[in-house]
Protein backbone atom coordinates (compact mmCIF):
# COMPACT_ATOMS: atom_id res chain seq x y z
CA UNK A 1 0.00 0.00 0.00
CA UNK A 2 1.16 3.37 -0.73
CA UNK A 3 0.10 6.64 1.34
CA UNK A 4 0.34 10.35 0.31
CA UNK A 5 0.19 13.45 2.17
CA UNK A 6 -0.74 16.65 0.47
CA UNK A 7 -0.16 19.59 1.50
CA UNK A 8 -1.48 23.40 0.48
CA UNK A 9 -3.55 26.01 1.77
CA UNK A 10 -7.34 26.54 1.98
CA UNK A 11 -8.77 27.34 -1.33
CA UNK A 12 -5.40 26.00 -3.83
CA UNK A 13 -7.62 22.90 -4.37
CA UNK A 14 -6.18 20.23 -2.69
CA UNK A 15 -8.93 17.83 -1.33
CA UNK A 16 -9.88 18.49 -5.55
CA UNK A 17 -6.39 17.07 -6.23
CA UNK A 18 -6.50 14.02 -4.44
CA UNK A 19 -9.91 13.17 -5.78
CA UNK A 20 -8.58 13.86 -9.40
CA UNK A 21 -5.46 11.89 -8.31
CA UNK A 22 -7.74 8.87 -6.68
CA UNK A 23 -9.97 9.09 -9.98
CA UNK A 24 -6.59 8.63 -12.30
CA UNK A 25 -5.51 5.89 -10.16
CA UNK A 26 -9.10 3.98 -9.85
CA UNK A 27 -9.03 4.49 -14.31
CA UNK A 28 -6.03 2.41 -13.65
CA UNK A 29 -7.55 -0.44 -12.27
CA UNK A 30 -5.70 0.16 -8.72
CA UNK A 31 -7.93 0.81 -5.40
CA UNK A 32 -7.94 3.61 -4.24
CA UNK A 33 -9.04 6.22 -0.81
CA UNK A 34 -8.84 9.69 -1.17
CA UNK A 35 -9.63 11.77 2.24
CA UNK A 36 -9.50 15.36 3.64
CA UNK A 37 -8.03 15.77 7.35
CA UNK A 38 -11.03 15.81 8.78
CA UNK A 39 -12.51 19.09 10.29
CA UNK A 40 -13.41 22.94 8.94
CA UNK A 41 -11.39 24.18 5.93
CA UNK A 42 -10.64 28.35 5.98
CA UNK A 43 -8.98 29.88 3.01
CA UNK A 44 -5.28 30.16 3.53
CA UNK A 45 -5.27 28.37 6.36
CA UNK A 46 -2.56 25.39 6.27
CA UNK A 47 -5.00 21.90 4.01
CA UNK A 48 -4.01 18.27 4.10
CA UNK A 49 -5.21 16.21 2.45
CA UNK A 50 -4.24 12.29 2.13
CA UNK A 51 -4.78 9.26 -0.81
CA UNK A 52 -4.21 5.85 -0.17
CA UNK A 53 -3.39 2.84 -3.16
CA UNK A 54 -3.16 -0.67 -3.45
CA UNK A 55 -3.21 -3.32 -5.66
CA UNK A 56 -6.38 -5.20 -3.30
CA UNK A 57 -9.46 -3.65 -1.66
CA UNK A 58 -8.40 -1.02 1.04
CA UNK A 59 -10.22 -1.86 4.32
CA UNK A 60 -7.91 0.21 6.69
CA UNK A 61 -10.35 3.35 7.59
CA UNK A 62 -8.16 5.40 10.18
CA UNK A 63 -5.63 8.14 9.27
CA UNK A 64 -2.86 8.43 7.79
CA UNK A 65 0.67 8.70 10.12
CA UNK A 66 3.38 7.45 7.77
CA UNK A 67 3.18 8.66 4.67
CA UNK A 68 5.26 7.12 1.59
CA UNK A 69 5.38 10.37 -0.03
CA UNK A 70 4.26 14.09 0.20
CA UNK A 71 3.00 16.49 -2.20
CA UNK A 72 3.26 20.51 -1.33
CA UNK A 73 1.05 23.51 -3.32
CA UNK A 74 2.33 25.58 -1.04
CA UNK A 75 6.42 25.87 -0.38
CA UNK A 76 5.34 28.38 2.55
CA UNK A 77 4.36 25.48 4.28
CA UNK A 78 7.88 24.42 4.54
CA UNK A 79 8.46 27.24 7.06
CA UNK A 80 5.19 27.11 8.55
CA UNK A 81 4.62 23.38 10.12
CA UNK A 82 6.97 20.23 10.73
CA UNK A 83 6.02 19.28 7.22
CA UNK A 84 7.81 15.80 7.05
CA UNK A 85 6.40 14.84 10.44
CA UNK A 86 5.60 10.80 9.82
CA UNK A 87 7.36 10.66 6.42
CA UNK A 88 9.21 7.56 5.64
CA UNK A 89 13.05 7.50 5.03
CA UNK A 90 13.36 7.99 1.09
CA UNK A 91 9.77 9.51 1.01
CA UNK A 92 10.12 11.80 -2.11
CA UNK A 93 8.88 15.94 -1.14
CA UNK A 94 7.30 16.84 -4.32
CA UNK A 95 7.35 20.59 -4.18
CA UNK A 96 5.53 23.70 -5.69
CA UNK A 97 8.53 25.69 -6.38
CA UNK A 98 10.28 27.77 -9.02
CA UNK A 99 13.86 26.99 -6.76
CA UNK A 100 15.98 23.51 -7.39
CA UNK A 101 15.70 20.95 -5.51
CA UNK A 102 19.31 20.81 -3.75
CA UNK A 103 18.43 24.54 -2.19
CA UNK A 104 15.95 22.76 0.35
CA UNK A 105 17.01 20.55 3.49
CA UNK A 106 15.21 18.88 5.07
CA UNK A 107 16.09 16.81 8.70
CA UNK A 108 16.16 12.89 7.60
CA UNK A 109 16.65 11.28 4.55
CA UNK A 110 14.00 12.40 1.78
CA UNK A 111 14.26 12.69 -2.04
CA UNK A 112 13.61 16.44 -2.53
CA UNK A 113 11.43 16.84 -6.24
CA UNK A 114 10.52 20.28 -7.71
CA UNK A 115 7.88 21.94 -10.39
CA UNK A 116 7.19 25.55 -11.14
CA UNK A 117 3.27 24.46 -11.07
CA UNK A 118 3.11 28.29 -9.73
CA UNK A 119 4.50 29.53 -13.17
CA UNK A 120 2.47 27.04 -14.96
CA UNK A 121 -0.81 27.55 -13.73
CA UNK A 122 -0.56 31.27 -13.93
CA UNK A 123 0.38 30.93 -17.58
CA UNK A 124 -2.89 28.75 -18.55
CA UNK A 125 -4.82 31.66 -16.14
CA UNK A 126 -5.69 28.26 -13.50
CA UNK A 127 -6.76 31.02 -10.73
CA UNK A 128 -5.70 34.76 -10.58
CA UNK A 129 -1.86 35.97 -10.60
CA UNK A 130 -2.28 36.72 -6.91
CA UNK A 131 -3.73 33.43 -6.26
CA UNK A 132 -3.16 30.98 -8.60
CA UNK A 133 -4.81 26.94 -8.69
CA UNK A 134 -1.90 24.91 -8.80
CA UNK A 135 -3.60 21.35 -8.40
CA UNK A 136 -3.99 19.70 -11.71
CA UNK A 137 -0.39 21.50 -12.61
CA UNK A 138 1.09 19.86 -9.53
CA UNK A 139 -0.65 16.29 -10.72
CA UNK A 140 1.03 16.23 -13.86
CA UNK A 141 4.11 16.07 -11.92
CA UNK A 142 3.30 13.92 -9.38
CA UNK A 143 2.07 11.02 -11.39
CA UNK A 144 6.03 11.32 -13.31
CA UNK A 145 7.78 11.51 -9.87
CA UNK A 146 5.11 8.32 -8.31
CA UNK A 147 3.76 6.71 -11.25
CA UNK A 148 0.90 5.60 -9.87
CA UNK A 149 -1.08 5.84 -13.22
CA UNK A 150 -0.63 7.25 -16.80
CA UNK A 151 -1.29 10.73 -18.06
CA UNK A 152 -4.17 9.55 -20.13
CA UNK A 153 -6.03 8.34 -16.95
CA UNK A 154 -5.30 11.89 -15.33
CA UNK A 155 -6.15 13.53 -18.49
CA UNK A 156 -9.61 11.76 -18.16
CA UNK A 157 -9.80 12.44 -14.36
CA UNK A 158 -8.74 15.79 -15.25
CA UNK A 159 -12.32 15.87 -17.57
CA UNK A 160 -14.20 14.48 -14.91
CA UNK A 161 -13.43 16.43 -12.15
CA UNK A 162 -12.05 20.37 -13.12
CA UNK A 163 -15.67 22.07 -13.63
CA UNK A 164 -14.58 25.07 -16.04
CA UNK A 165 -10.97 25.54 -18.25
CA UNK A 166 -11.03 21.67 -18.98
CA UNK A 167 -8.12 22.05 -21.91
CA UNK A 168 -6.47 25.00 -20.25
CA UNK A 169 -5.76 22.39 -17.24
CA UNK A 170 -4.77 19.24 -19.29
CA UNK A 171 -2.70 21.19 -20.60
CA UNK A 172 -0.87 22.74 -17.25
CA UNK A 173 -0.65 19.06 -16.00
CA UNK A 174 1.13 17.92 -19.13
CA UNK A 175 3.86 20.85 -19.27
CA UNK A 176 4.26 20.18 -15.18
CA UNK A 177 5.21 16.66 -16.02
CA UNK A 178 7.76 17.66 -18.38
CA UNK A 179 9.54 19.98 -15.90
CA UNK A 180 9.64 17.80 -12.75
CA UNK A 181 13.20 18.60 -11.52
CA UNK A 182 14.02 15.36 -9.76
CA UNK A 183 17.03 16.49 -7.60
CA UNK A 184 19.97 13.94 -6.80
CA UNK B 1 -19.95 2.89 -14.18
CA UNK B 2 -17.27 3.36 -11.15
CA UNK B 3 -17.16 6.69 -9.83
CA UNK B 4 -15.44 8.08 -6.95
CA UNK B 5 -16.97 9.00 -4.76
CA UNK B 6 -17.05 10.76 -1.44
CA UNK B 7 -19.89 9.13 0.72
CA UNK B 8 -21.87 12.04 1.30
CA UNK B 9 -22.56 11.49 -3.14
CA UNK B 10 -22.81 8.07 -2.77
CA UNK B 11 -26.08 8.93 -0.63
CA UNK B 12 -27.45 11.39 -3.20
CA UNK B 13 -26.81 8.92 -6.32
CA UNK B 14 -28.09 6.51 -4.25
CA UNK B 15 -31.46 8.47 -3.83
CA UNK B 16 -31.52 9.96 -7.57
CA UNK B 17 -31.61 6.14 -8.49
CA UNK B 18 -34.56 5.11 -6.06
CA UNK B 19 -36.05 7.48 -8.05
CA UNK B 20 -37.19 9.81 -5.06
CA UNK B 21 -40.24 12.06 -5.45
CA UNK B 22 -39.74 14.87 -2.90
CA UNK B 23 -37.01 15.77 -0.88
CA UNK B 24 -37.00 17.60 2.27
CA UNK B 25 -34.09 18.62 4.06
CA UNK B 26 -31.89 21.28 6.44
CA UNK B 27 -27.67 21.39 5.88
CA UNK B 28 -25.88 20.20 8.78
CA UNK B 29 -22.09 19.32 9.19
CA UNK B 30 -21.05 16.79 7.84
CA UNK B 31 -24.54 16.01 6.07
CA UNK B 32 -25.04 18.99 3.33
CA UNK B 33 -23.22 17.80 0.22
CA UNK B 34 -25.83 15.58 0.12
CA UNK B 35 -28.40 17.58 -0.36
CA UNK B 36 -26.11 20.09 -2.16
CA UNK B 37 -25.78 17.71 -4.99
CA UNK B 38 -29.58 16.66 -4.48
CA UNK B 39 -30.54 20.09 -5.75
CA UNK B 40 -28.17 20.12 -8.38
CA UNK B 41 -29.59 17.08 -10.04
CA UNK B 42 -33.20 18.21 -9.27
CA UNK B 43 -32.44 21.83 -10.69
CA UNK B 44 -30.84 20.47 -13.73
CA UNK B 45 -34.07 18.37 -14.59
CA UNK B 46 -32.11 14.78 -14.33
CA UNK B 47 -34.46 13.63 -11.02
CA UNK B 48 -38.22 14.41 -11.35
CA UNK B 49 -38.83 15.60 -7.42
CA UNK B 50 -39.82 17.86 -5.16
CA UNK B 51 -37.26 19.69 -3.62
CA UNK B 52 -38.30 21.43 -0.15
CA UNK B 53 -36.38 23.93 1.37
CA UNK B 54 -37.40 24.08 5.28
CA UNK B 55 -36.57 25.51 8.59
CA UNK B 56 -35.16 23.02 10.20
CA UNK B 57 -34.64 19.45 10.75
CA UNK B 58 -38.37 18.77 12.38
CA UNK B 59 -40.07 20.77 9.40
CA UNK B 60 -37.93 18.62 7.42
CA UNK B 61 -38.97 14.99 8.37
CA UNK B 62 -42.50 16.70 8.87
CA UNK B 63 -42.46 17.62 4.88
CA UNK B 64 -41.78 14.20 4.21
CA UNK B 65 -44.28 12.96 6.07
CA UNK B 66 -46.62 14.48 4.47
CA UNK B 67 -45.58 13.66 1.24
CA UNK B 68 -45.36 10.00 2.13
CA UNK B 69 -48.93 9.99 3.55
CA UNK B 70 -49.71 11.55 0.08
CA UNK B 71 -48.00 8.64 -1.68
CA UNK B 72 -44.97 10.11 -2.47
CA UNK B 73 -41.85 8.38 -2.43
CA UNK B 74 -39.68 10.93 0.40
CA UNK B 75 -35.83 11.24 1.82
CA UNK B 76 -34.14 13.48 3.93
CA UNK B 77 -30.69 13.21 5.10
CA UNK B 78 -29.51 14.82 8.57
CA UNK B 79 -26.67 14.54 10.81
CA UNK B 80 -26.17 14.56 15.34
CA UNK B 81 -28.12 17.94 16.81
CA UNK B 82 -30.60 18.13 13.29
CA UNK B 83 -31.46 14.33 14.06
CA UNK B 84 -32.44 15.05 17.93
CA UNK B 85 -34.49 18.02 17.01
CA UNK B 86 -36.30 15.19 14.07
CA UNK B 87 -36.85 13.29 17.72
CA UNK B 88 -40.55 13.93 18.19
CA UNK B 89 -41.47 13.57 14.41
CA UNK B 90 -39.40 10.04 13.56
CA UNK B 91 -42.11 8.72 16.45
CA UNK B 92 -44.84 9.99 14.28
CA UNK B 93 -43.10 8.75 10.71
CA UNK B 94 -43.05 5.31 12.00
CA UNK B 95 -46.31 4.84 13.77
CA UNK B 96 -47.67 6.62 10.87
CA UNK B 97 -46.15 3.34 9.21
CA UNK B 98 -44.94 5.88 6.40
CA UNK B 99 -41.65 3.94 4.26
CA UNK B 100 -39.69 7.21 4.40
CA UNK B 101 -35.45 6.70 4.10
CA UNK B 102 -33.02 8.56 5.63
CA UNK B 103 -29.55 8.63 6.06
CA UNK B 104 -28.16 9.98 9.17
CA UNK B 105 -24.45 10.75 8.88
CA UNK B 106 -23.09 9.72 12.38
CA UNK B 107 -21.92 12.63 13.87
CA UNK B 108 -20.98 13.24 18.06
CA UNK B 109 -23.19 15.23 20.34
CA UNK B 110 -22.47 18.33 21.56
CA UNK B 111 -21.30 19.88 23.65
CA UNK B 112 -18.11 20.44 23.60
CA UNK B 113 -19.04 21.39 20.26
CA UNK B 114 -18.20 18.69 17.63
CA UNK B 115 -18.69 17.81 14.33
CA UNK B 116 -16.72 14.16 14.09
CA UNK B 117 -18.18 10.90 14.18
CA UNK B 118 -19.66 8.57 16.93
CA UNK B 119 -22.94 6.87 17.13
CA UNK B 120 -24.79 8.26 19.86
CA UNK B 121 -27.55 10.57 17.55
CA UNK B 122 -28.41 7.34 15.50
CA UNK B 123 -28.57 5.41 18.76
CA UNK B 124 -30.18 7.52 20.78
CA UNK B 125 -33.26 7.25 17.98
CA UNK B 126 -32.91 3.64 18.99
CA UNK B 127 -36.99 3.52 20.08
CA UNK B 128 -38.50 5.65 17.76
CA UNK B 129 -39.48 2.85 15.56
CA UNK B 130 -37.25 2.88 12.63
CA UNK B 131 -35.37 0.33 11.30
CA UNK B 132 -31.29 1.21 11.17
CA UNK B 133 -28.97 0.14 9.11
CA UNK B 134 -25.37 0.90 9.97
CA UNK B 135 -22.60 0.91 6.79
CA UNK B 136 -18.87 0.22 6.52
CA UNK B 137 -18.21 1.87 2.88
CA UNK B 138 -19.30 3.92 0.48
CA UNK B 139 -20.69 1.41 -1.98
CA UNK B 140 -22.64 0.02 1.15
CA UNK B 141 -23.69 3.20 1.54
CA UNK B 142 -25.33 3.60 -2.02
CA UNK B 143 -26.76 0.12 -2.35
CA UNK B 144 -28.16 0.86 1.17
CA UNK B 145 -30.41 3.69 -0.04
CA UNK B 146 -31.75 1.55 -2.98
CA UNK B 147 -32.60 -1.28 -0.86
CA UNK B 148 -33.94 0.89 1.68
CA UNK B 149 -36.72 2.07 0.01
CA UNK B 150 -37.67 -1.81 -0.89
CA UNK B 151 -37.71 -2.85 2.31
CA UNK B 152 -39.69 -0.11 3.92
CA UNK B 153 -42.45 0.05 1.28
CA UNK B 154 -42.96 -3.71 1.82
CA UNK B 155 -42.95 -3.70 5.69
CA UNK B 156 -44.16 0.06 6.12
CA UNK B 157 -41.73 1.16 7.83
CA UNK B 158 -39.29 4.07 8.20
CA UNK B 159 -35.20 3.60 7.39
CA UNK B 160 -32.29 5.12 8.55
CA UNK B 161 -28.89 4.30 6.85
CA UNK B 162 -26.23 5.62 8.84
CA UNK B 163 -22.54 6.05 8.05
CA UNK B 164 -19.72 7.48 10.30
CA UNK B 165 -18.86 11.33 9.91
CA UNK B 166 -15.78 12.43 7.83
CA UNK B 167 -14.25 8.36 8.01
CA UNK B 168 -17.04 7.84 5.03
CA UNK B 169 -19.20 11.21 4.34
CA UNK B 170 -16.15 13.22 3.31
CA UNK B 171 -13.99 9.83 2.02
CA UNK B 172 -13.64 9.16 -1.56
CA UNK B 173 -13.72 5.74 -2.65
CA UNK B 174 -14.36 3.88 -6.22
CA UNK B 175 -18.13 3.20 -5.97
CA UNK B 176 -20.09 1.02 -8.72
CA UNK B 177 -23.38 3.43 -9.85
CA UNK B 178 -25.87 0.94 -11.14
CA UNK B 179 -27.91 1.20 -14.36
CA UNK B 180 -30.89 3.21 -14.04
CA UNK B 181 -32.33 0.82 -15.83
CA UNK B 182 -31.39 -2.03 -13.32
CA UNK B 183 -32.70 -0.39 -10.64
CA UNK B 184 -36.09 0.53 -12.19
CA UNK B 185 -36.74 -3.20 -11.69
CA UNK B 186 -35.21 -3.83 -8.85
CA UNK B 187 -37.39 -1.30 -7.36
CA UNK B 188 -41.09 0.06 -9.22
CA UNK B 189 -42.67 3.09 -8.15
CA UNK B 190 -44.24 2.68 -4.89
CA UNK B 191 -47.23 2.00 -4.34
CA UNK B 192 -49.21 2.56 -1.18
CA UNK B 193 -52.45 0.71 -0.02
CA UNK B 194 -53.55 3.54 0.84
CA UNK B 195 -52.64 7.06 0.50
CA UNK B 196 -53.99 11.07 1.08
CA UNK B 197 -56.27 11.20 -2.01
CA UNK B 198 -59.17 13.92 -2.39
CA UNK B 199 -61.15 11.63 -4.81
CA UNK B 200 -60.74 8.58 -1.87
CA UNK B 201 -60.59 10.46 1.17
CA UNK B 202 -59.57 9.03 4.59
CA UNK B 203 -58.84 10.48 8.11
CA UNK B 204 -55.07 9.64 9.53
CA UNK B 205 -53.97 9.79 12.98
CA UNK B 206 -57.51 9.92 14.70
CA UNK B 207 -57.86 9.74 18.33
CA UNK B 208 -57.09 6.30 18.89
CA UNK B 209 -58.35 5.20 22.64
CA UNK B 210 -57.00 2.49 25.07
CA UNK B 211 -59.58 -0.44 22.68
CA UNK B 212 -57.17 0.20 19.59
CA UNK B 213 -53.80 1.80 20.39
CA UNK B 214 -52.24 -1.56 21.47
CA UNK B 215 -53.20 -3.17 18.48
CA UNK B 216 -51.37 -0.56 16.09
CA UNK B 217 -48.34 -1.11 18.31
CA UNK B 218 -48.53 -4.95 18.43
CA UNK B 219 -49.14 -4.45 14.56
CA UNK B 220 -45.96 -2.72 14.31
CA UNK B 221 -43.88 -5.02 16.42
CA UNK B 222 -44.86 -7.86 13.95
CA UNK B 223 -43.38 -5.56 11.12
CA UNK B 224 -40.81 -4.79 12.87
CA UNK B 225 -40.03 -8.71 13.53
CA UNK B 226 -40.88 -9.44 9.82
CA UNK B 227 -38.50 -7.17 8.65
CA UNK B 228 -35.59 -9.20 9.79
CA UNK B 229 -36.16 -11.72 7.37
CA UNK B 230 -37.19 -9.23 4.63
CA UNK B 231 -33.91 -7.49 4.91
CA UNK B 232 -32.00 -10.13 4.36
CA UNK B 233 -34.60 -11.34 1.32
CA UNK B 234 -33.91 -8.14 -0.43
CA UNK B 235 -30.47 -7.72 0.15
CA UNK B 236 -30.09 -10.94 -1.55
CA UNK B 237 -32.62 -10.35 -4.34
CA UNK B 238 -30.23 -7.13 -4.87
CA UNK B 239 -26.92 -9.29 -5.15
CA UNK B 240 -28.22 -11.41 -7.63
CA UNK B 241 -28.47 -7.84 -9.91
CA UNK B 242 -25.64 -6.31 -8.92
CA UNK B 243 -23.15 -9.30 -7.50
CA UNK B 244 -22.94 -6.92 -4.03
CA UNK B 245 -24.79 -9.23 -1.12
CA UNK B 246 -26.04 -7.57 2.17
CA UNK B 247 -27.64 -9.07 4.88
CA UNK B 248 -28.70 -8.53 8.80
CA UNK B 249 -24.72 -9.70 9.63
CA UNK B 250 -21.76 -9.56 7.60
CA UNK B 251 -19.49 -11.82 9.46
CA UNK B 252 -15.66 -12.03 8.81
CA UNK B 253 -13.92 -15.17 9.33
CA UNK B 254 -16.21 -15.88 12.14
CA UNK B 255 -17.14 -19.98 11.13
CA UNK B 256 -13.93 -21.42 13.14
CA UNK B 257 -13.35 -19.18 15.21
CA UNK B 258 -12.75 -18.85 18.82
CA UNK B 259 -12.62 -15.66 19.73
CA UNK B 260 -15.22 -13.16 18.03
CA UNK B 261 -15.21 -9.36 17.62
CA UNK B 262 -18.24 -7.53 17.11
CA UNK B 263 -18.35 -4.25 15.21
CA UNK B 264 -20.39 -1.59 13.65
CA UNK B 265 -19.89 0.99 10.97
CA UNK B 266 -16.12 1.33 9.35
CA UNK B 267 -14.30 -0.01 12.97
CA UNK B 268 -15.53 -3.16 10.94
CA UNK B 269 -13.45 -2.67 8.53
CA UNK B 270 -10.20 -1.97 10.24
CA UNK B 271 -10.93 -5.03 12.20
CA UNK B 272 -10.86 -6.98 9.22
CA UNK B 273 -7.08 -6.57 8.82
CA UNK B 274 -6.48 -7.04 12.38
CA UNK B 275 -7.98 -10.47 12.20
CA UNK B 276 -6.11 -11.50 9.51
CA UNK B 277 -3.08 -10.42 10.95
CA UNK B 278 -3.65 -12.04 14.14
CA UNK B 279 -5.06 -15.69 11.71
CA UNK B 280 -1.92 -15.29 10.41
CA UNK B 281 -0.14 -15.49 13.63
CA UNK B 282 -2.28 -18.32 14.39
CA UNK B 283 -5.13 -16.69 16.75
CA UNK B 284 -8.87 -17.97 15.84
CA UNK B 285 -10.40 -15.01 15.69
CA UNK B 286 -13.13 -13.74 13.74
CA UNK B 287 -15.46 -10.35 13.17
CA UNK B 288 -18.72 -9.97 13.16
CA UNK B 289 -19.99 -6.62 12.09
CA UNK B 290 -23.95 -6.00 12.82
CA UNK B 291 -25.56 -4.03 9.80
CA UNK B 292 -29.45 -4.70 11.60
CA UNK B 293 -29.79 -2.39 14.95
CA UNK B 294 -33.03 -2.51 14.55
CA UNK B 295 -34.62 -4.84 13.86
CA UNK B 296 -32.30 -6.51 16.16
CA UNK B 297 -30.87 -10.02 14.57
CA UNK B 298 -30.71 -11.76 17.70
CA UNK B 299 -31.40 -14.94 16.15
CA UNK B 300 -28.81 -14.85 13.35
CA UNK B 301 -26.14 -13.37 16.11
CA UNK B 302 -26.98 -16.37 18.39
CA UNK B 303 -26.07 -18.78 15.67
CA UNK B 304 -23.46 -17.09 14.72
CA UNK B 305 -21.74 -16.97 18.48
CA UNK B 306 -22.84 -20.56 19.40
CA UNK B 307 -19.37 -22.25 20.63
CA UNK B 308 -17.38 -19.59 20.30
CA UNK B 309 -15.28 -19.15 23.42
CA UNK B 310 -15.19 -15.00 24.18
CA UNK B 311 -17.03 -12.20 22.46
CA UNK B 312 -15.40 -8.45 22.26
CA UNK B 313 -17.64 -6.27 21.79
CA UNK B 314 -16.61 -2.68 20.73
CA UNK B 315 -18.91 0.43 20.69
CA UNK B 316 -18.34 3.58 19.14
CA UNK B 317 -21.41 5.14 21.68
CA UNK B 318 -21.73 5.41 25.37
CA UNK B 319 -24.91 4.72 27.24
CA UNK B 320 -23.97 6.98 30.43
CA UNK B 321 -24.61 5.39 33.62
CA UNK B 322 -24.18 1.78 32.02
CA UNK B 323 -22.14 0.49 29.25
CA UNK B 324 -21.88 0.70 25.21
CA UNK B 325 -24.92 0.39 23.28
CA UNK B 326 -24.25 -2.37 21.04
CA UNK B 327 -22.95 -4.66 24.22
CA UNK B 328 -26.10 -4.07 25.79
CA UNK B 329 -28.09 -5.03 23.37
CA UNK B 330 -25.76 -8.37 22.23
CA UNK B 331 -25.64 -9.28 25.74
CA UNK B 332 -29.59 -9.30 26.15
CA UNK B 333 -30.38 -11.05 23.10
CA UNK B 334 -28.49 -13.82 24.42
CA UNK B 335 -29.78 -14.10 28.22
CA UNK B 336 -32.04 -16.72 27.23
CA UNK B 337 -30.01 -18.57 24.78
CA UNK B 338 -27.98 -21.53 26.32
CA UNK B 339 -24.50 -19.36 25.51
CA UNK B 340 -22.69 -18.42 28.76
CA UNK B 341 -19.19 -17.02 27.38
CA UNK B 342 -17.59 -13.68 28.44
CA UNK B 343 -18.66 -11.08 26.87
CA UNK B 344 -16.22 -7.58 27.07
CA UNK B 345 -17.58 -4.17 26.02
CA UNK B 346 -15.20 -2.08 24.70
CA UNK B 347 -15.57 1.97 24.30
CA UNK B 348 -13.67 3.73 21.96
CA UNK B 349 -13.34 6.41 19.26
CA UNK B 350 -15.88 8.83 20.41
CA UNK B 351 -15.95 12.42 19.00
CA UNK B 352 -14.41 10.87 16.16
CA UNK B 353 -11.03 9.93 17.72
CA UNK B 354 -9.50 7.81 15.10
CA UNK B 355 -9.57 3.93 15.84
CA UNK B 356 -6.49 2.58 14.64
CA UNK B 357 -5.44 -1.20 14.03
CA UNK B 358 -2.88 -1.20 16.82
CA UNK B 359 -5.75 -0.06 19.31
CA UNK B 360 -8.25 -2.89 18.01
CA UNK B 361 -5.49 -5.27 18.57
CA UNK B 362 -5.00 -3.97 21.60
CA UNK B 363 -8.76 -4.57 22.43
CA UNK B 364 -8.33 -8.31 21.52
CA UNK B 365 -5.61 -8.97 23.12
CA UNK B 366 -7.24 -7.26 26.51
CA UNK B 367 -9.71 -9.93 25.91
CA UNK B 368 -7.93 -12.90 25.23
CA UNK B 369 -5.52 -12.69 28.10
CA UNK B 370 -8.16 -11.84 30.60
CA UNK B 371 -10.68 -14.95 32.05
CA UNK B 372 -13.45 -12.41 32.63
CA UNK B 373 -13.91 -8.58 31.77
CA UNK B 374 -12.64 -6.73 34.93
CA UNK B 375 -14.69 -3.64 34.54
CA UNK B 376 -18.37 -3.47 32.59
CA UNK B 377 -17.21 -0.82 30.23
CA UNK B 378 -12.89 -1.16 28.89
CA UNK B 379 -12.47 3.03 28.21
CA UNK B 380 -9.95 2.39 25.58
CA UNK B 381 -7.28 5.29 24.03
CA UNK B 382 -8.80 7.85 26.96
CA UNK B 383 -6.93 10.20 28.75
CA UNK B 384 -8.45 9.39 32.21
Amino acid sequence: MLELRLHGRGGQGSVVASKILADAVMKSGKYVQAFPEFGVERRGAPVVAFVRIDDKPILLKSKIYTPDHLIVLDPTLIEAINITEGLKENGIILINSEQHPSEFKFDGKFRVMTVDAKRIAIKYRLGSKASPIVNTAILGAVIKAIPVTTMDYLVEAIKDGVPVKIEENIAAAKEAYDSLIKGE
Amino acid sequence: MKKVLMGNHAISYGATLSRVQVIAAYPITPQTQVVELLSEIVANGELDAEFIKVESEHSAMAACIGASAAGARAFTATSSQGLLLMHEVLHWASRARLPIVMANINRAISPGWTIWTDQNDSLSQRDTGWMQIYTADNQEVLDSIIIGYKVAEKVSIPLMIVLDAFVLSHTYEPVDVPDQEKIDKFLPPYKPKIKLDPEDPHAFGGLTAPNIYMEFQYNHQQAMMEAKKIINEVGKEYGDITGRYYQNLSPYKVDDAEYVVITTGTISKTTNIVVDKLRDSGVKIGNLRIRTLRPFPSEEIYEQLKGKKKVFVIDRNISFGNTGIFFQEVKASLYNTDIRVPIFGFVTGLGGRDVTPELIEEIVNIGIKNEKPEEEVIWMGVKK
